[in-house]
């Protein structure tokens, strides 16, 4: 380990061997540049598809009978004369699900920020496999091109609901994408789930190994303690949808009945006897949960530090915080049965499952209370992150809350798989995942690529986005509470939800508003990458380690020995210093008391 | 013509988005004195005051939609003798997160704004406050154990079928993409089924089996028929995928699943024809025919067919993704009085007379 922390990287230790374009950019080993192949993969390029389709249904969805010159000209032979295809939309619904979820919000922010910020912030050199953190982006990066290519098959896309619940997934007759398309699906996941054990496998071991000298799980940045926790829910829950894939593929190619009984489909009785659609549903949901909190812890960890460093006050309590993430993380295994109260098992269940569920609220609401003391007589400086973060904390709050009504099984029986729940789950993890994953881009950009991103247009991508996300997501509460039903193509059959269809098209508006302002933050991000205004070391004024190394990207991070650490990261403000910040790495005074 | 509207909306939203971004590029030049890409005084005073403003703008589009859906659609109308138990349910709730949601989002927007940056302030070292911290953890801990109480002792009064009761049993069938409804008949016991028993050529579709003495005055319809006050317990059943029987007027909603048998049962207490005469109801046809006669108008102007005029019906709507028509997978749930219901089921077909006979 010693040995370890006095590699010197000016030195010419052999270990200084050189790049090539291949080694530095493609199969690069570092930790930087593969924060950054993920962020460009996952984030820009999987976001920029995934939002599309949503705006696609949602045009849809708003006027259903219109024919649409953007279906003609985007979805070609799916969109005949311009009117969709009934089949495309639930092959949207699905493929806008499949990549929002696991490759933007799960591969995209944990891959980037996982990635870049533990080494960095506990002071370590890399990874502790720099190979195969490569191996895990590139088997990522796989199964990327199989779920888009997956989009072009002949007889269309995976249209299961990105829940893929058999039968419907499980039979070609039932429906056309779940031939080819589910198969692609299907693999590009199972590759997909192998690249996120590998990342989190490293994460874990990184974190509980590599800390810098002084650096305690208690002087552990939020941060880190999101990510740790992520990547450990990550391990436990992601091999069990692997294995539901795996039951799948063979329930569909082997003829196995692990899922099936008892179907009559086209005329036809087929052979399937004694498998329980229901055992998947408990699969899928036993990952299906925790996904959620693995789409969210990273971004409350982003929060977290955001937060302090631009309301330059420490995170009101740190301890807390830290136990309520793990509160979370631990709860989210035992409350997967909150999506089936109605899927026809046992109703004893249902208490079950609801009593654990509503327990969540509980260290949701100290973290969310936290946030807003931190704020309480700070010095706040709006950089566009802090805008990000505290954009975070009201959707979080707005969409939380919303949970305490669906959590609950008698509620839950007339909202179930209406608008409600989609109203639900975007504002509390969709939007305030991307809000985590913005105020991450912004506040580290820096720190990626040593340029500094325009902030004018920072706010008018802020500022935007958060009028349209609460304009597309609130009305959406009340349409489901009108019993609408999610994942339909068009609500003209039934003239019983008439009255609703102008509110649609409001929200429709307001989407579009919304997803043409990211176009913004593209071009902004796009354009600082090379004529950004160059960064300054630690622009924010930080005191994490991470802005003590090299703002050059350098194999290493440190020039010479690696930081030790004195104190926790949230000294803003300490009474007794001149700067309102004090780095971690700033020994501690005579007498002076950890916070 | 909404078509090309929205392709201009959004032609001009691109527009705009390149001048602004043309005009901020042209300011840029002139501007020597602060070119940091790090939040000054300026800033973070505009921002603070836009805090303050987008807590406006949450309030409002609250009160715009409460205004809107102020008698909340489905709400105060429930057609079942447990709905307005789920309804009391759902109110206690709101009202909670409604005061919740309002006074958090003020406190947060309000400190972003009353706390806003400026050079040379300082913030309070303030890291850690046990009590605070205890006493937000254990009030939502109370609040929450009593709603979880509430709906705990809800969800199983709904749950569980009180056979005592003696309820009419009904089967819901679900396939690709319709419903169908089985009566039990005056035996009050479903005959035995099957999916492998399906024979089409003798139209028995339901694959139910035609030597148990149970199926015998079984009735297949395709409107679900329901005596008002009377317990009903449905068996549902599906042939090919999941589907969710949903009878959102009822509160009532369950999965039909391929290869077992699920069950909710409810009592309906409002007629079809009382519930069109509620004050509510006749507001919301009225509302609801007006906008089909401006979109009949519009199409009869293309030289389409206009809409039918929309009557009030109770509904069964299939909530689980299951195809390609799964939007359009619904059954017509009529209420009568036990009069007309007994004059309806006398009329229908009973199983053992529906089979055609094997050549």
């Amino acid at each position: 380990m010693s040995e370890y922390i006095e590699f010197d990287p000016t030195e010419d230790h052999g270990h200084h061997h050189k790049e090539t374009f291949i080694t530095k950019y493609i199969f690069s080993q570092d930790h930087k540049m593969i924060a950054k192949q993920y962020l460009i993969t996952g984030v820009l390029f999987m976001g920029i598809l995934g939002i599309l389709m949503s705006l696609l249904m949602r045009l849809q969805i708003a006027w259903p009978e219109e024919p649409n010159v953007i279906f003609e000209f985007l979805l070609g032979k799916w969109a005949p004369e311009g009117v969709m295809d009934a089949d495309i939309y639930l092959a949207l619904v699905t493929m806008h699900g499949t990549i929002m979820v696991f490759f933007v919000l799960t591969a995209g922010l944990s891959g980037t920020f996982s990635n870049l910020l533990i080494p960095l912030q506990i002071g370590a050199r890399d990874m502790a496999s720099g190979f195969l953190n490569m191996i895990s982006f590139w088997l990522f990066f796989v199964s990327t091109v199989i779920m888009v290519i997956s989009i072009f098959v002949e007889a269309g896309p995976a249209a299961a609901g990105w829940t893929i619940y058999p039968p419907l997934s499980a039979l070609p007759l039932a429906q056309g994408g779940s031939g080819l398309g589910m198969t692609l699906w299907l693999v590009s996941m199972a590759i997909f789930i192998a690249s996120s054990l590998l990342g989190s496998l490293n994460y874990i071991v990184t974190v509980i190994n590599l800390r810098t000298k002084g650096m305690t799980l208690t002087r552990m940045p939020l941060t880190i303690w999101a990510f740790f926790v992520t990547a450990i829910i990550g391990v436990i829950s992601f091999p069990v949808l692997l294995s539901a894939a795996l039951l799948l593929i063979m329930d569909r190619s082997f003829g196995t009945s692990f899922f099936l009984s008892d179907i009559f489909i086209q005329g036809e009785v087929l052979h399937y006897q004694g498998g329980s659609p229901v055992l998947f549903e408990h699969l899928f949901w036993f990952l299906g949960h925790p996904e959620v909190y693995i789409v969210l812890l990273p971004a409350l960890g982003i929060a977290s530090e955001v937060i302090s460093t631009n309301s330059r006050k420490p995170i009101f309590g740190y301890k807390a915080m830290i136990l309520s993430i793990l509160a979370i993380a631990f709860l989210s295994t035992i409350v997967w049965g909150h999506h089936m109260f109605i899927s026809g098992m046992n109703p004893f269940l249902g208490s079950v499952f609801t009593f654990t569920t509503l327990l969540i609220a509980i260290p949701s609401a100290v973290k969310a209370f936290n946030y807003i003391t931190t704020l309480w007589k700070g010095n706040i400086q709006f950089n566009t992150a802090m805008l990000f973060s505290i954009g975070f904390v009201s959707t979080f709050i707005t969409g939380g809350l919303t949970g305490i009504i669906l959590g609950d099984s008698a509620l839950d029986i007339n909202l179930h798989d209406t608008y409600f729940v989609v109203a639900h789950f975007h504002l509390v993890m969709g939007i305030s995942a991307l809000y985590g994953l913005f105020a991450g881009v912004y506040h580290w950009f820096p720190r990626l690529f040593n340029r500094m991103l325009n902030k004018k247009l920072g706010y008018l991508h802020f500022w935007v986005t958060a009028v349209c996300a609460y304009g597309v997501f609130f009305p959406m509460h009340f349409i489901g509470m009108a019993g609408l039903p999610r994942r339909y193509y068009t609500n003209s059959n039934f003239p019983l939800f008439d009255d609703l269809a102008d509110t649609n098209q409001i929200i429709t508006i307001f989407a579009l508003i919304g997803g043409l302002i990211q176009l913004v933050f593209l071009y902004n991000f796009l354009y600082s990458i090379f004529y950004g205004k160059k960064a300054e070391q630690n622009p924010w004024k930080s005191n994490t380690l991470e802005w003590t190394a090299s703002m050059k990207h350098i194999h290493g991070n440190w020039q010479g020995k690696l930081p030790e650490v004195f104190r926790w990261p949230y000294d803003y403000s300490k009474p007794g210093y001149d700067e309102d910040f004090v780095p971690q790495n700033k020994p501690m005074k005579k007498g002076e008391i950890e916070y | 013509m909404n078509t090309f509207l929205t392709i201009l909306i959004l032609f001009f939203i691109v527009i705009a988005i390149w001048q602004i971004v043309k005009i901020y590029d042209l300011t840029q030049v002139n501007i020597t004195t602060d070119d940091s890409e790090i939040a000054n005084d300026k800033d973070n005073r505009i921002n603070g005051n836009l805090m303050l403003g987008f807590l406006v703008f949450i309030y409002v589009i609250t009160i715009v939609c409460f205004i809107k859906y102020g008698d909340f659609p489905l709400m105060s109308n429930s057609a079942s003798e447990h709905g307005s138990k789920i309804d009391n349910l759902m109110m206690i709730s709101m009202a909670l997160i409604f005061f919740v949601q309002t006074v958090t989002q003020f406190f947060l927007y309000y400190f972003a704004y009353k706390y806003k940056g400026q050079k040379g302030n300082k913030a309070l070292f303030y890291s850690d406050n046990h009590k605070l911290e205890f006493l937000w953890t254990i009030i939502p801990a109370i609040v929450l154990t009593i709603l979880i109480t509430y709906g705990l002792v809800t969800w199983s009064d709904i749950m569980n079928v009180d056979q005592d009761e003696d309820p009419i049993v009904i089967e819901l069938y679900a396939q690709q993409f319709n419903w169908k409804a089985r009566y039990s008949g005056e035996d009050n016991a479903l005959g035995k089924s099957n999916v492998r028993l399906i024979d089409i050529d003798r139209a028995n579709i339901l694959g139910i089996d035609e030597h148990d003495p149970n199926a015998q005055d079984d009735v297949i319809a395709t409107e679900l028929h329901l005596p008002v006050g009377k317990p009903v317990l449905f068996k549902m059943r599906s042939q090919d995928v999941l589907h969710s029987a949903y009878m959102p007027h009822f509160r009532a909603q369950m999965n039909c699943v391929p290869g077992m048998i699920t069950q909710f049962g409810f009592t309906p207490t409002v007629t079809t024809s009382d519930m069109r005469k509620t004050p509510e109801m006749i507001d919301k046809i009225l509302n609801i025919n007006n906008i089909r006669d401006k979109k009949s108008k519009a199409l009869i102007e293309k030289g389409e067919e206009a809409l039918d005029s929309y009557e009030f019906d109770y509904l069964l709507l299939c909530n689980k993704i299951c195809g390609k028509s799964h939007y359009n997978m619904q059954m017509k749930i009529v209420v009568e009085t036990q009069e007309e219901f007994d004059n309806w089921i006398n009329q229908q077909t009973k199983f053992k007379n529906s089979l055609i006979a094997q050549k």
